[in-house]
């Protein structure tokens, strides 16, 4: 029996969601008497594979096959399932990002695995397997029991503490054969930024909402985020209106983050925004509106005007930060 | 080509969730049911694609698995301009479940490309459309923003971390769809609803297969604590606070 994790890497790196998944995955071992095996897919050095069992991976796979340069969900999930069953898994890791959305569905169907997705603590109970997971968008959690024999838990990005135990793994490198006809997606054009924080990656968010009344008028958001070292987010509205890249949306139908902090400038906090955000572990809203819904949601709030906020708030983190 | 839109039916995005504490169901008094807005995105860029004949798409049908008490919402799709509907009658009991159902209609209909959204906006558990895929053993893209058909090949763009990537895929596949798929869900017009009284609603025996997940408990999220306000002529405090009560800058 064993638990596997599944650690994506980006171009031969881990992030710090990969810790945090093998982090977990121990935490799950650790209630079921097992140990961890983490599986990596693609090019990537021993030194970054090691670092897999500074949390606590007892045994590192890593499976290097030119048919899985990209992903192809079908390709993956059959590479995935062949080692779970090889190692005898009984609880199967994932993220809950696109690659974990892409995978875990599949996989579960592979192996009659049901699964808990966007977990993001650990299993309630072991007895019947529980997990809890947040439902209508945040407005409810749930208990979920898994009934099948493999069990496959997807887990919400920032939402489990590091934890460092050292650990002696071993690291193997395993061959797959896997039929080309097997890959039926091919890539033809990627863009990609780089030197951008990317939302779903940070600590920190600074955000914008209507009551930025303008596009023109993002100067202090950036400014804000750039001294914080923090991604910037929008509102709904924002995004459709254009004024923002629609990748900046945060919400029900846009992207759903749990930063360490999340600053709300002139957003009022409809339902569907804060089902994007309720992850976050500190909310601050800066609004005219006392009244604003997002206060309920927040744990520091100002109210007052963003554009008499901002530049204060930029000089008192201007001073702190040098 | 022929395309089929699946369907979920959730309580409208803005409807505060009541359920008796301790219990798994909801409370459904008062609530409005409508399409899942991934589900409604998809079926407008369904029909989108449909509206063009370059690109050959001959139907669009809607599928759904739930109970007589979601025809209103079947209906609606019908209204914004699917062909035709398929209900198969019964409640949808996890996603294993929903997705083996769909997965059996699709094998005796023959769809080309079967979207589904990333997720519903109930049980939130982006599982359905790469499980209809694997029990279908085809292709499926998740994370879609764009499709377009060239020359009778599908041309998908699916969102990555910090981008884009623009794949090729040949049909039959199943599209997992996110924001940008359609610009704003289709609205049904006064004709639509006329139309879609008379519109084929096939009914569907349920097969029996076993759910893999139950959800025995819903309940409140944790209460956060109140907000502290902050002297709007001194954020300044702000920052100290962040810096030494909540420790997070």
């Amino acid at each position: 029996m064993s638990v596997l994790v599944y650690t994506e890497n980006w171009d031969g790196k881990f992030k710090k969601l990969t810790f945090e998944l093998v982090s977990y995955a121990s935490g799950v071992a650790k209630m079921i008497n097992t140990s961890v095996t983490a599986l990596s897919i693609g090019k990537i050095d021993d030194s970054e594979l090691k670092k897999l069992g500074n949390y606590g991976a007892e045994k590192i796979i890593n499976v290097d096959n030119e048919l899985l340069v990209t992903l192809d969900s079908q390709a993956y999930s059959y590479v995935i399932s062949d080692i779970a069953l090889k190692e005898n898994a009984s609880v199967i890791i994932i993220s809950n990002n696109n690659t974990g959305k892409a995978i875990a569905p599949r996989l579960s169907v592979r192996l009659k695995a049901g699964v808990g997705s966007g977990v993001n603590k650990l299993p309630l109970k072991t007895s019947p397997f529980t997990v809890y997971k947040k439902t209508y968008s945040g407005n409810a959690y749930a208990h979920v029991v898994i009934k099948s024999d493999i069990k496959i838990l997807t887990l919400a990005q920032n939402s489990f503490v590091l934890n460092e135990t050292a650990n002696n793994s071993s690291i193997e490198n395993m061959n797959v054969t896997i039929d080309s006809s097997l890959v039926k997606t091919e890539i033809k054009d990627v863009q990609k930024q780089t030197g951008k924080i990317l939302l779903t990656d940070a600590e920190i968010v600074v955000s914008g909402g209507r009551g930025m009344k303008s596009p023109d008028n993002w100067g202090p958001i950036e400014e804000l985020a750039g001294f914080l070292g923090a991604a910037t987010a929008c509102s709904r509205p924002v995004a459709d209106e254009g004024w923002r890249p629609i990748d900046e949306h945060t919400g029900q139908t846009g992207k759903i983050i749990a930063p360490n902090l999340y600053i709300a400038v002139g957003i009022s906090g409809a339902i569907q925004h804060l089902a994007g955000i309720s992850g976050s572990k500190c909310i601050v809203a800066i609004n005219t509106d006392k009244d604003a819904p997002i206060f309920e949601a927040a744990e520091y709030g100002i109210v007052g005007d963003a554009f008499k906020v901002l530049p204060k708030l930029i000089e008192a983190v201007r001073e702190v930060k040098s | 080509m022929k395309i089929l839109v699946c369907i979920s039916n959730v309580p409208d995005t803005t409807t505060k969730i009541k359920f008796n504490e301790g219990d798994a169901s909801i409370d459904s008094t008062g609530i409005q049911w409508v399409i899942n807005p991934w589900d409604e995105l998809s079926l407008t860029r369904a029909l989108e694609l449909k509206d063009d004949p370059s690109n050959g798409i001959k139907s669009v049908t809607v599928a759904h698995v739930g109970p007589a008490t979601s025809e209103p919402t079947i209906r609606k799709a019908l209204a914004i301009g699917a062909d035709e509907a398929i209900r198969i009658n019964s409640e949808s009991s996890d996603a294993y479940y929903v997705a083996a159902q769909l997965a059996e209609v699709i094998k005796k209909e023959q769809f080309d490309i079967i979207f589904c959204g990333i997720e519903s906006s109930d049980y939130n558990g982006s599982l359905v459309g790469g499980m209809i895929a694997e029990f279908l053993n085809i292709p499926s893209v998740s994370a879609v923003s764009g499709i377009t058909i060239d020359d009778d090949n599908p041309i998908i763009t699916r969102e990555i971390d910090g981008g884009k990537e623009v794949i090729s895929i040949s049909a039959p596949f199943v599209a997992i769809v996110q924001k940008g798929i359609a610009k704003e869900p289709r609205i049904a017009a006064m004709r639509g609803i006329m139309m879609a009284r008379t519109k084929p609603l096939k009914l569907s025996e349920p097969l029996p297969f076993e759910p893999l997940t139950e959800i025995t408990v819903l309940e409140k999220p944790p209460m956060r604590a109140a907000c502290k306000f902050i002297d709007a002529e001194n954020p300044g405090q702000l920052i100290d606070l962040l810096q030494n009560e909540a420790k997070i800058i």
